[in-house]
């Protein structure tokens, strides 16, 4: 195929598709029980030096809780997918959890503003960068899904997001077309939150699924936190509600509030108070440092977290604030 | 400017581009912001995307994120990025809104680094995100955006989505879908178009209040002018009620 041009960014993964496919032959098949801790699921599917891709959108339906626990235990040098992520990212940056990454969208938290912390992370040289765009992540885990070595998209043209990638322009050998292609990413782990799972790890996700499905089929290990563990007839009873089958699957978590504190889609919604506190925290080293100790590397789980930040109370109003009921009481007329 | 501000006058403008049964890929503040101004006023059907999947929700207030729930409330359909984008990239989303930290005279964006070291930027922005995807894919693309000679720059630090390139038929040779490409820029200060041969930023009309010279001073480049240079139609009392009222009324956006 002919090269027109190569992005200068370096692939953090190999898109090699029989080299995926000899890892995928051997990878179980067995419908068995994967219940299990979060800290066994990392310590035994999250490795130093891993390719890492997280699921959701950030501050939506992200593995908040997962997150959590790979700083718990010391993961470094690890390559990151920055794929539609932020308040991820802003805890991986806390523990130099990487230091190469595929750049989507990083640093920032949408309409909430920029990290602090993570700017000083990404600015200070220490993290290998390579530019794509957030489709160009999705493309290439749909690649990696379609058990392909690469797809072509017709984005990034003419661009320096182009010039720091790591794609390939070339020619349509149908139609002449320039296109770009991406190559596929097989991320050696995954973790993605979902609303419902049985204990082999068949899924189910309401709302935006963004790039999940891809990402589950791409990676090749994958855990999933579960808000809740679900009986196994009822996937059987509606099976068009399972987005995410067991075969993909290889540690299952039941993880109540798992995203917080970002948003569960139907759950419960972001709590923004305490994303603007580590917006604010992370502006003071020292004191950014307290903050993750308390809130983080002295909790055991993640249940120890919700408890520190307003328990069962706070999950109750941020459910509220999710379907937009009124506030007891808003209505000052007593009820006939 | 009396009642209103810069920023309403930029949602109120950048609103009546957007017509009855058009698509919109939008993300979240001002563009937003005229989305949900568009539907409440002139374009009752204008159909608004969200990157993340959400398809035509009815929007309750503004989204924090382009992933959150609101995004899809109520929505024809919650779906995924590639979904989104694979419609996009088919033609069928007609307009989109992007900023940066700078632009060039040709409507390409930065919103990746300042600096030239890449690997070390003097300043680390998100990147693209969606924004390249966007602005290669959706046939006008929309800039809203305060307007200074640090932001309007001859030439970006980093090119992180395409305008029309370095002018003239430079896109269109590039690869990128043909025809698609930036249209129209509203800043506080004025709103502009692209020559249709050079494909370089040109004046077409002037916010009330401020002056040629005011316009000029505050970019960096020499923008071309229209053959006749109007006067921007300020905000009307229906479009500012509906904005203050219904589209935000906590002013997460208009208050800014």
């Amino acid at each position: 195929m002919e090269i027109i041009e190569r992005g200068t960014g370096n692939l953090f993964n190999n898109p090699d598709a029989d080299a995926a496919r000899a890892f995928f032959r051997q990878k179980s098949r067995k419908m068995e029980n994967k219940l299990t801790t979060l800290t066994e699921a990392v310590a035994r599917c999250v490795h130093d030096g891993d390719y890492l891709g997280l699921g959701g959108f950030g501050s939506n339906r992200a593995p908040v809780a997962v997150c959590h626990e790979i700083l718990r235990q010391g993961r470094r040098h690890m390559a990151y997918a920055g794929h539609t992520t932020t308040h991820d990212f802003q805890i991986l940056c806390a523990g130099k959890v990487f230091d190469r990454l595929d750049v989507a969208y990083i640093v920032g938290l949408e309409a909430r503003g920029l990290s602090p912390n993570a700017k000083r992370y990404m600015q200070s040289g220490e993290v290998e960068v390579c530019e794509w765009t957030n489709y160009c992540l999705s493309a290439r885990l749909k690649a990696g899904a379609m058990g392909v070595s690469f797809i072509p998209i017709r984005n990034l043209m003419g661009t320096d997001t182009f010039r720091y990638s790591g794609a390939i322009a070339s020619r349509c050998p149908f139609t002449g077309e320039r296109y770009v292609l991406m190559p596929a990413l097989y991320p050696d782990v995954a973790a993605i939150h979902v609303h419902e799972a049985d204990i082999y790890g068949n899924c189910r996700i309401r709302g935006i699924t963004i790039s999940d499905l891809d990402l589950a089929r791409a990676s090749k290990h994958l855990i999933i936190t579960a808000e809740r563990i679900i009986d196994t007839a009822e996937i059987r009873r509606d099976p068009t509600q399972t987005v995410i089958p067991y075969y993909l699957v290889d540690a299952v978590c039941e993880v109540p509030y798992g995203a917080y504190p970002g948003n569960m889609p139907y759950e419960y919604f972001s709590d923004e108070a305490h994303l603007q506190e580590w917006l604010r925290v992370e502006k003071d080293a020292e004191a950014f440092k307290v903050f993750l100790d308390h809130h983080i590397y002295s909790c055991p789980d993640h249940q120890e977290y919700i408890a520190k930040n307003g328990g069962l109370r706070k999950m109750q109003a941020l459910r509220q604030k999710e379907f937009m009921i009124p506030e007891a009481g808003a209505n000052k007329e007593a009820p006939k | 400017m009396s009642d209103y501000n810069a920023m309403e006058l930029m949602i109120s403008v950048a609103a009546r581009e957007l017509e009855d049964g058009a698509s919109v890929g939008v993300g979240t503040g001002a563009p937003c912001a005229a989305a949900m101004l568009a539907q409440k006023t002139h374009a009752p059907n204008l159909m608004i995307v969200f990157e993340a999947g959400g398809v035509a929700p009815l929007l309750p207030e503004m989204p924090i994120s382009v992933g959150d729930s609101r995004t899809y409330w109520k929505a024809i359909m919650a779906n995924g990025m590639c979904e989104i984008m694979e419609t996009c990239c088919r033609g069928m989303i007609d307009y989109t809104f992007l900023g940066g930290a700078q632009i060039d005279p040709y409507g390409n964006l930065n919103s990746t680094i300042i600096g030239t070291d890449h690997q070390k930027p003097k300043v680390r922005f998100p990147g693209s995100g969606g924004a390249n995807d966007f602005a290669s894919f959706c046939w006008k693309m929309l800039v809203m955006t305060p307007q200074d000679n640090k932001r309007f720059v001859e030439k970006c630090d980093f090119i992180t989505s395409p305008g029309w390139l370095q002018g003239g038929d430079s896109r269109a040779r590039s690869g990128l879908p043909k025809g698609a490409g930036p249209y129209k820029i509203i800043t506080n200060m004025a709103v502009m178009d692209f020559e249709p041969e050079s494909k370089r930023m040109r004046i077409i009309s002037i916010n009330p209040g401020y002056s040629l010279t005011d316009v000029e001073a505050n970019c960096g480049f020499e923008l071309r002018k229209a053959s006749k240079i109007l006067e921007t139609q300020a905000p009307t009392e229906t479009e500012l009620r509906i904005l203050r009222e219904e589209v935000d009324p906590y002013r997460y956006v208009i208050g800014r």
